[in-house]
């Protein structure tokens, strides 16, 4: 009687919509400022102070509700969340509760080359919080030092419905997500710096059954990887603990990416009571559908256009199209090169290998490179032209990727240019083939290995600078020819 | 007759005229609160250095247009710049805000002279400044007895000539019935029609910006200065503004009036009844026709103030948590411990027990039985105005069911202190223009008569209220005030 699970996953995330100023006041939301720099007695919560409701974040919510598929609430209303918190100046948060902007929307994710769509329940416009900074740990800090420049920067919380199956869909999910917001410019993104913060509720129940298992909420998943491991451990904790009998208890856990595990930060057996209620404050808002059709005719490409266009216009192949399509940036440098250099295949190629992996490496976006996309492009005709080996040509990439040099100046300042002269291979491979008679006797007794042994020896001569096609032919001519 | 007696529309034409100088309305306007305030206690600050510095920039300009040399006051909850705004609570008793209030900015740049803050109930809360943190405001007209409140300070200091005019905020009633008891004009506008900017909230979805003044053209010379549309405000209202002294022409003929019929029943002391009864058939003899009508939801007026008050006050006044500003208690062992000993000893009993009523009426699982259900009553009391306004200019009714009360009376039974304001929260449910006006003396008290707008039509009332005045010599009388 082996119960088989599966594990039901859905997101919450909040993402920082990208305006100049706050959602309630004139302060900048610029990132990284001196503590307490970007404050103002409305976003402070000073007495007598009122929120006055920034349009741009209205539209930038619009233009997320559309490119999610959702449907555009006519009448909206803001609602006051009240809790205590010193990082929360009004001790209410302005949110939107039972009316919020954006309802039943979805998105396409792909899982083992199949297509699944996943439910968006809703997106709501926010404000956030302030941040405290703590001396050593939260628990025995003498006191806390409040950074409000935070404080009133615009969120839009979208809630996905629990339709996730696994870590890998939970993150697959997520990253899909964020390509909307990025294509659709509503927000930046940068987990690292919190613009998009993700918590993930988790439960399991036995296959087959219908209601959902109790469900945790880990919070602050603050990277792809750390969602996906964090969902399947803790899926796998949950059902580990059920198979022993346990019952799952409702509660909030942090992940903890270092060991891997998560953690019980605090129960939720009795349940928050935030009091929400309409903030006479602010009237309810009006979204007409002029405004919604004038947002809807600005719409930028989004990812599912963009990846079939690649495949249908440039015929590259679906996982491409999709891995190409993750960031606008990844998209338009690739665009930029396409024009010029139509092989779209080897293209991705370059992008989904070499540069990825540098880009992973050194730990920058795409936009953030020196090489440039005709950098890219005259490398690639390099290796076309038989001036640099393909082999070559990662180690000129790399250096591009480094300086921002052109790959023709790297070529020559490092002699790199392939030798393609079969003359002055011709003396190489004879004064090589004349001083190992034996790997020759092997090679001629039919073992295939002595062949590259020869290729290996003409590649650390020209250190690796060889035409390989060149050398093989001139290689094969030589062996058999004195056979 | 003394400079302090005047009123802005006498004064006014006396610095025209160049026959006085703000200067010496400043000192008069000081030496009579000097005089006054020890028995009075209307002021918690006094802003005597910087009001003397802008009168001398005033006569030095030598241009009295507007409110130029005009001194006034302030209830102790508009935020002034650098001048510390106390809520008359032990939270904010140091607080000094970096801003001012857009109404008392819009005072400020017409050019009157703020001479200080006035006392209230402890953040509007309250209906006789006994619940001010500070101190109790007399009434001017019998020591013993309260001026009302909340704006209790705001109408005394009128009354007792300690400044021509000042603002106060009226959310049940604040600024009318202080005016009843207090015998002065007191005017609460439309709701949206001042702007709330930088006045500390109380119930935002009813707080209003009103003045008290000693006769009705003053109330209309300083309603233009404070009204109209604020940006900073959402729920300020952008329609124009007229100008409302034009409409004082001491004419009532054809208009209507409905008096209603619940509002002179049971519990309102037949010496008031009596004089609000005179004085609808003072107006059916200028020519105004008269009509008793119905208004059966009003009765439900008070239990719904009593829950959407307290809970948007619940919501309002949490941030005063200890973090940023006001008081903290400093021995707290924790974040917890800080927020709940900073409120109970920053906060007084009746704030407690409003925020208390306020937090269970928006719980889980009472929500939808009390804060949903005022918010459906607001619409049906809402309606009833609706209805009778459909019909008629004007209602009239008493203020108050009686006059003012003694210090100490009613302070411990909070219900029937909240009796106080039956007649004056229909009112603020439904965002009418309401305003007082003396009508008449009970034992030696003073009586408000309250009449009632259309939304955005105060110039109906402010032009009823003066054909009153004009008539009769009540808002003329004066306390007899023994000063030293």
């Amino acid at each position: 009687m082996d119960v088989q699970y599966e594990t039901v996953v859905g997101l919450e995330v909040h993402a920082e919509l990208k305006t100049a100023s706050k959602i309630f006041c004139g302060c900048s939301t610029a990132f990284g400022a001196e503590p307490n720099t970007q404050v103002c007695p409305v976003c402070a919560g000073f007495p007598g102070m009122l929120p006055v409701l920034n349009e741009k974040v209205v539209e930038l919510a619009i233009r997320t509700g559309l490119a999610l598929n959702a449907e555009i609430a006519e009448h909206c209303k803001f609602d006051r969340k009240n809790y205590f918190y010193p990082d929360l100046p009004k001790a209410y948060q302005i949110s939107q509760f039972d009316a919020p902007i954006c309802k039943k929307g979805y998105l396409d994710i792909e899982i083992d080359g199949e297509k699944k769509r996943i439910g968006i329940t809703r997106a709501h416009m926010e404000e956030d919080a302030g941040k405290l900074i703590h001396q050593g740990d939260i628990t025995t800090t003498p006191f806390s030092l409040v950074d409000l420049n935070r404080s009133g920067v615009p969120l839009l919380e979208i809630v996905s419905e629990p339709d996730m199956r696994s870590g890998a869909e939970a993150r697959a999910y997520m990253e899909k997500l964020r390509a909307i917001l990025l294509f659709a410019g509503v927000s930046d993104c940068k987990m690292q710096e919190g613009s998009l913060r993700c918590d993930a509720n988790v439960s399991v129940r036995p296959i087959g059954q219908k209601e959902l298992g109790v469900r945790t909420e880990i919070k602050n998943l603050n990277s792809f990887r750390a969602l996906e491991r964090a969902v399947d451990y803790e899926a796998k904790r949950q059902i580990e603990a059920l198979e022993d009998g346990e019952e799952i208890i409702q509660e909030t856990m942090t992940w903890d990416e270092e060991s891997g595990v998560t953690r019980s930060m605090r129960s939720k057996e009795e349940a928050d009571d935030y009091r929400y209620f309409p903030d006479p404050d602010l009237p309810p808002l009006f979204i007409s559908q002029e405004w919604i059709d004038r947002i809807r005719a600005s719409m930028p490409e989004l990812p599912d256009q963009a990846q079939q266009r690649l495949m249908d216009e440039y015929g590259l192949p679906e996982y491409d199209a999709s891995i190409i399509t993750l960031s606008p940036d990844t998209l338009a440098f690739f665009d930029e090169c396409l024009q010029v250099y139509p092989d779209a295949k080897t293209l991705s190629n370059w992008m989904m290998g070499e540069m990825a992996r540098l880009l992973n490496q050194n730990n920058i976006e795409i936009q953030e490179v020196r090489v440039r996309p005709e950098g890219l492009v005259s490398m690639l005709k390099m290796i076309d032209e038989g001036k640099i080996s393909g082999k070559i040509a990662k180690k000129v990439f790399e250096e591009m990727f480094m300086t921002g040099k052109d790959p023709e100046q790297i070529v020559e300042e490092k002699g790199l240019i392939q030798i393609s002269d079969p003359e002055v291979l011709q003396a190489m491979i004879a004064e090589i083939i004349a001083s190992n008679p034996k790997v020759v006797d092997d090679y001629r007794s039919g073992k295939d290995k002595a062949f590259g042994f020869f290729v290996g020896q003409v590649m650390k001569k020209t250190r690796g600078k060889a035409n390989p096609a060149i050398v093989n032919q001139l290689l094969k001519e030589h062996l058999d020819r004195e056979g | 007759m003394e400079l302090y007696e005047l009123t802005v529309h006498e004064l006014q034409k006396l610095l025209a005229r160049k026959e006085s100088s703000a200067q010496e309305i400043t000192r008069s306007i000081f030496s009579r609160i000097h005089a006054t305030d020890e028995k009075i206690a209307s002021f918690v600050t006094l802003t005597e250095e910087k009001a003397y510095e802008k009168a001398s920039q005033i006569d030095k300009m030598g241009n009295y247009q507007n409110l130029a040399g005009i001194p006034y006051a302030l209830k102790d909850l508009f935020c002034t710049r650098d001048i510390r705004t106390t809520c008359c609570s032990r939270m904010l008793e140091d607080f000094v805000p970096p801003y001012d209030s857009y109404a008392g900015r819009r005072l400020e740049e017409a050019g009157g002279i703020l001479v200080g803050k006035l006392n209230m109930d402890e953040f509007a809360m309250g209906s006789s400044t006994e619940h001010s943190a500070f101190f109790t405001t007399r009434n001017p007209w019998d020591l013993q007895r309260v001026p009302g409140g909340s704006s209790g300070g705001s109408a005394a200091a009128v009354a007792a000539e300690q400044v021509p005019f000042s603002l106060g905020t009226d959310t049940g009633g604040s600024i009318r019935q202080p005016a009843a008891f207090c015998g002065v004009v007191g005017l609460k506008p439309t709701y949206g029609r001042v702007s709330r900017w930088g006045v500390v909230s109380y119930s935002s979805s009813l707080d209003q910006v009103g003045t008290l003044t000693r006769d009705v053209m003053d109330a209309a010379i300083i309603l233009n200065h404070i009204s109209g549309y604020d940006p900073m405000d959402s729920t300020s209202v952008n329609t124009a503004v007229p100008d409302y002294t034009q409409f004082l022409d001491g004419e009532v003929r054809g208009m209507k009036i409905a008096f209603p019929r619940e509002y002179f029943q049971a519990g309102v002391d037949e010496d008031v009844r009596a004089a609000v009864k005179n004085a609808l058939q003072l107006y059916e003899s200028l020519g105004a026709e008269l009509e008793e009508v119905s208004l059966p939801c009003s009765e439900y007026a008070l239990p719904t103030y009593y829950l959407i008050a307290p809970a948007e006050a619940s919501a309002n006044l949490a941030r005063f948590d200890g973090v940023r500003y006001g008081l903290r208690d400093m021995e707290a062992e924790n974040v917890v411990e800080m927020f709940s000993q900073s409120r109970a000893r920053g906060f007084g009993d009746e704030v407690k027990r409003r925020l208390l009523l306020g937090t269970y009426a928006l719980s889980s699982g009472y929500y939808e039985e009390y804060y949903l259900k005022a918010l459906k009553v607001r619409q049906l009391i809402k309606q009833d105005f609706e209805r009778i306004f459909a019909d008629y200019d004007l209602i009239i009714c008493p203020t108050t069911t009686r006059t003012a009360f003694k210090i100490d009376e009613e302070i411990d039974d909070p219900l029937t202190l909240y009796m106080n304001d039956i007649l004056t929260v229909p009112v603020n449910m439904a965002g009418l223009p309401g305003m007082s006006i003396p009508c008449g003396f009970a034992d030696g008290l003073p009586i408000g008569m309250q009449i009632i707008g259309r939304a955005f039509d105060e110039a109906s009332m402010l032009k009823a209220a003066f054909a009153f005045e004009q008539q009769t010599e009540f808002h003329r009388a004066k306390p007899h005030l023994e000063v030293k």
